[in-house]
């Protein structure tokens, strides 16, 4: 498996990272090493084994449905880089 | 005893605190004038004086009073990656910068409440992603052990150097660290401290700043292995806050401490003899098994044979978890925002906001996550590995059926190497260094970096023990046994 230009700056764009068009090339070519590494994983007979979920079998433990925390909305706040009326404020979202 | 008050183990100073022979305020006004003087070493971060001598005399009251836990009145430094009330917690990012929460995580809260110290942030990777301290937005913490009289700056490890570089330093008697593919024994090694991580869901991650939550785990890096043992007590316990958290009784770790390894089955894994191993780490560890020997274990040869696939589907996985759980930095409701242009809209404010606030490993590592999650690769990348992962843990779970108690392997691949050293290595080349200490995060098994020796230059060495799932107590008692045996004393000469 081979990433392209193209392929790196889609991938940018998923994960909201805005990249130079310059910079693309030099990270798919990082992006190549690093998956040239984790090809090595094809090597591996896996047939019949489950993907691992949870490294501890464990029953995820069950509480009472009831609010526990809340009514602090200063708190919540308070390292907003944009808050305005007990509001975090952003760029506007719909045309 | 002699020597100032900063170099005490916290043994050590928990028994003078309660026989009134010190006080926490002195303690910890030695841990402050020796951080004051280590600017160099760029492992305090974030200091927090006032707070520590605060914390220092209502110890001092309590230990007066008479029901004072082993931890109180001692000061610990804290990775910059758990969220301390109050003082910025950034996890060695610029996208966190100026982020001061508003509540505690689970482990500090439960080391302040047994009365610790906090005098201040460590220094660390970036999001813990790193094994050399490179990737942090403060600069490169310093390791304080050097070649000989070379005074090229070496790295202390990572992600943890900052905690590394601050307990070899003596500039505080303990510090947390996390660990997701190594980073509490790698930087432990790399400085001859003790460092553990514990079973995942032994120690509970509230609070923490995430990294890959399946992976990440917190635990003590400490002078002795019976510090590790004090603060572990501390540290581990239930947490209805993280659902991962075991709901298992805490044993007194430091109580298992006897020493006495007799009749215990120790293996040493033939997987992790690896080729272009540097001599002395070969020799460190065939010492390591003979010190063992002489203790009354058995030595077994073991096979764990998927240990070559550690590092790869690590690489998968941990990635894979990151891109998902650094979602979350969009500068909407902390830390950084970039500045707009006219007509910028949200997808520019993320993109950009991203792009300025993350470093470039960081980076890196939450677009390789991204693609292994992505539409059509899925399967072929991230179930992959995950049921790689299923067959690395089967390893361990089949050495464990046959008798074996601990297992024996390096810490490192190599001592500690120079800052900038490997600038032009490819990624690949930095993730190596976790080779020996990543199967235990992909098993959530407990791991150990315990020092045993020094290399031709002088550095440190350490050797690593790996127990069966909550089986901490046990473990401590083989590294304590280890300890004993390899009788590490050295310190770091004082250049700083």
């Amino acid at each position: 498996m081979s990433i392209d230009i193209e392929t790196a700056r889609r991938v940018a764009h998923l994960a909201r990272i805005r990249v130079e068009e310059g910079d693309l090339p030099a990270l798919a070519s990082e992006f190549n090493a690093i998956l040239g590494f984790i090809e090595q994983l094809n090597e591996v007979d896996v047939d019949g084994v489950e993907p691992m979920t949870s490294v501890t079998p464990m029953r995820l433990k069950r509480r009472d449905d009831e609010v526990t925390a809340g009514g602090t909305p200063e708190k919540i706040l308070s390292n907003a880089p944009d808050a305005r009326e007990g509001f975090f404020a952003v760029p506007k979202v719909v045309e | 005893m002699t020597g100032a008050l900063n170099e005490l183990t916290i043994a050590e100073a928990r028994d003078r605190l309660r026989a009134g022979a010190v006080t926490s305020v002195e303690l910890t006004e030695a841990c402050l004038a020796a951080i004051e003087g280590a600017g160099a070493l760029n492992a305090f971060v974030h200091h927090t004086p006032e707070q520590a001598l605060e914390q220092a005399r209502a110890a001092d009251a309590r230990i007066v009073g008479g029901e004072a836990p082993s931890m109180c009145g001692i000061p610990l430094g804290i990775k910059d990656l758990f969220c301390t009330e109050g003082v910025p917690s950034q996890a060695a990012s610029n996208i966190l910068k100026g982020f001061r929460p508003e509540y505690e995580s689970t482990v500090t809260r439960q080391l302040f409440g047994a009365g610790a110290v906090m005098l201040g942030k460590l220094n660390m990777d970036e999001f813990a992603m790193g094994s050399s301290n490179e990737t942090s937005c403060y600069g490169n913490a310093v390791n304080p052990w050097r070649r000989g009289n070379d005074a090229t700056a070496l790295t202390p490890g990572g992600s943890s150097g900052g905690s590394a570089s601050a307990v070899a330093a003596d500039l505080c008697l303990a510090a947390t660290g996390t660990d997701t593919g190594g980073s509490i024994r790698q930087p432990a090694a790399f400085v001859g401290i003790t460092g553990l991580k514990p079973t995942y869901g032994r120690v509970s991650r509230w609070g923490i700043i995430a990294f890959a939550s399946s992976l990440d785990q917190a635990g003590p890096m400490a002078k002795s292995v019976r510090d590790c043992a004090i603060m572990l007590g501390a540290m581990a316990g239930h947490d209805p806050m993280d659902s991962t958290s075991a709901d298992l009784p805490v044993p007194d770790f430091e109580a298992a401490l006897t020493g006495d390894i007799r009749g215990k089955v120790i293996g040493i894994p033939k997987e992790y003899r690896m080729e272009g191993m540097p001599e002395e780490v070969e020799a460190l560890w065939a010492e390591g098994r003979a010190m063992l020997a002489d203790a009354g274990a058995k030595i077994v040869d073991i096979s764990l044979p998927h240990t070559k696939y550690a590092l790869p589907a690590y690489y998968v996985i941990a990635p894979a978890e990151a891109s998902s759980n650094l979602a979350r930095y969009d500068g909407v409701r902390y830390g950084h925002r970039a500045t707009l242009a006219q007509g910028d809209g949200i997808t520019e404010m993320y993109e950009k906001t991203r792009a300025e606030g993350f470093g470039a490993e960081v980076q890196r590592r939450v677009m390789i996550g991204t693609y292994v999650l992505s539409a059509g690769f899925y399967d072929a990348y991230y179930n992959r590995a995950r049921r790689v992962r299923a067959l690395i843990k089967r390893d361990f779970d089949e050495a464990f059926a046959a008798g074996v108690d601990a297992i024996l392997t390096p810490a490192t691949p190599s001592a500690a190497f120079g800052l900038g050293e490997m600038a032009d290595a490819d990624p690949v080349q930095m993730y190596l260094n976790d080779v020996f200490t990543v199967t235990v995060n992909l098993a959530g098994l407990p791991g150990i970096a315990v020092p045993a020796g020094r290399d031709r230059e002088g550095l440190p060495l350490g050797l690593q023990l790996i127990g069966r799932p909550w089986e901490e107590a046990d473990l401590l008692n083989t590294a304590y046994a280890l300890e004993g045996a390899a009788g590490f004393v050295s310190k770091p000469g004082k250049w700083w």
